[in-house]
């Protein structure tokens, strides 16, 4: 991203992944980190505006939502958060984290039957992110951790809307496994950085931090990063 | 006039369309009423309504902002704190998909003459004066159905001015393009910003197919001229 007139551009960090691939856990572990380091950092979350969200869960209750209404009510909290916080933060310098970004539409949506070029389209507004990391677990990984704690499944997590299944157990495993179908197919296309999800939690922690170490210029961290340079980091 | 059986016919879309929709055909017709506040389109909706159902069609109205879903959802969001430009275009969008979907195309597959009070051509142009590429808009709208008529009714803005402080006594905080900051005074806000809507619009005439109507003229003078132009297509389908 190139430097701004009041000084450099922030940095863009985004996970992504299934439910229960660990990605929330490990933005949250970054996130402290860039703290610690003095860093600005501003963290966003998938489907969280509270201008969209009353409406949204209105309308996912009723079970009336057509794929297309689907994406474009997630697109629009999206842009509300994208025009509010992401853009300008960015602009202001601040790392910003995302929980969830773009690629979770061009999964899920596809997934539900929208149309891939017509939700990159629709998406084409957003910055392309300076590091994107993509949580791979298997469907049932992430299936055993989700339910652990949780044995309801809500209507459209469950994609129940996709009448895969009329359990909704079995529709939950097909309708992920389809998603990680997307995903894998977006490593290579748009640049997603690979995470073994069943490492430990540690593990995973300290690959992330070694990409993430390679975006902070000295003039936002004057201490050295505590890992050292491995690889030149490819521009996503 | 008589009526016939008309014959179905796939829908046809702008882009993309909507690839889970299997097998979904028309044997309705879409005309679609555009123009500012102001220029007299409830009024014509209206009229036209009562004399195609006078002739023997069935007709049902749809607009912007009335979609159970979400249309009030608009109002509220819009009242608490200003949206962004994509953000905004993106909810009218959503609320747009979910009408064509649960109202639009079910009637037009049971074959009803569905008069919209306004279609994605004002969503698009209101976007474009705010300065979001018109590219952009017409992808997001590639699920729309083409209808198969378009009139814009057109009203100078100075008009359009008296119409609207006449009818509600105030101007529309988006109407008159308050949130674009085109001018401290209201009168020259309205003005420009309707002159910049009406300025899409003749963009999109040719590559929408949008029929340009006087919309200065006495209603009953107008509403003879649009009830022609309809039963003749009505005639020829």
């Amino acid at each position: 991203m190139a430097d701004n007139l009041l000084g450099s551009r922030g940095r863009l960090i985004v996970v992504e992944g299934i439910d229960g691939s660990g990605k929330t856990t490990q933005l949250h572990l970054l996130d402290k980190w860039l703290r610690s380091l003095g860093l600005k950092v501003f963290f966003t979350e998938w489907n969280s505006s509270d201008v969209v969200k009353e409406i949204t869960s209105k309308g996912k209750k009723k079970a009336l939502l057509t794929p297309t209404t689907f994406s474009l009510l997630h697109a629009t909290d999206f842009a509300d958060r994208y025009e509010r916080n992401i853009s300008p933060l960015l602009e202001a310098g601040y790392f910003v984290l995302a929980d969830r970004y773009v690629y979770t539409a061009f999964a899920r949506d596809v997934v539900r039957g929208c149309s891939p070029a017509w939700v990159r389209k629709v998406y084409s507004f957003a910055a392309s992110p300076d590091a994107a990391f993509y949580f791979r677990v298997a469907p049932e990984v992430g299936m055993d951790r989700i339910l652990d704690g949780r044995p309801k499944l809500k209507y459209y997590e469950a994609g129940m809307d996709l009448n895969l299944s009329n359990d909704e157990y079995e529709s939950y495993r097909i309708f992920q496994s389809r998603i990680v179908e997307q995903y894998e197919s977006m490593v290579q296309k748009d640049g997603l950085a690979v995470i073994d999800g069943t490492l430990g939690i540690e593990k995973q922690q300290e690959l992330m931090r070694q990409d993430v170490s390679k975006l902070i210029t000295p003039a936002r961290a004057p201490a050295a990063s505590e890992f050292g340079v491995s690889k030149e980091v490819e521009s996503r | 006039m008589t009526l016939k059986e008309v014959a179905p016919r796939p829908l046809r879309f702008y882009g993309e369309g909507i690839s889970y929709l299997k097998k979904v055909e028309s044997k309705g017709s879409l005309i679609v009423v555009e123009g500012p506040d102001g220029s007299g389109r409830s009024t014509q909706i209206d009229l036209v309504t009562s004399k195609l159902e006078a002739d023997g069609h069935a007709v049902i109205t749809t607009g912007l902002k009335r979609s159970e879903l979400i249309g009030s959802g608009i109002l509220e969001a819009k009242h608490k704190l200003p949206l962004g430009k994509k953000t905004l275009a993106l909810f009218y969008a959503a609320d747009f998909a979910d009408q064509l979907e649960h109202k639009i195309i079910p009637a037009l597959h049971a074959g009803y003459i569905v008069l919209a009070d306004r279609y994605i051509y004002t969503l698009m142009a209101r976007s474009s004066v705010r300065g979001i590429p018109r590219s952009w808009s017409h992808d997001l709208f590639g699920f729309a159905i083409r209808p198969d008529l378009v009139f814009y009714l057109d009203v100078p803005p100075e008009e359009l001015f008296h119409r609207v402080f006449q009818k509600y006594g105030s101007l529309d905080y988006y109407e008159s393009g308050a949130d674009m900051g085109l001018s401290d005074e209201l009168f020259e806000s309205f003005v420009l910003y309707q002159r910049g809507i009406a300025k899409e619009f003749e963009a999109m005439e040719s590559k929408y197919g949008i029929v340009r109507i006087d919309g200065g003229r006495p209603v009953v003078e107008l509403n003879a001229d649009l009830q022609r132009r309809i039963d003749d297509y009505l005639r020829s389908r």
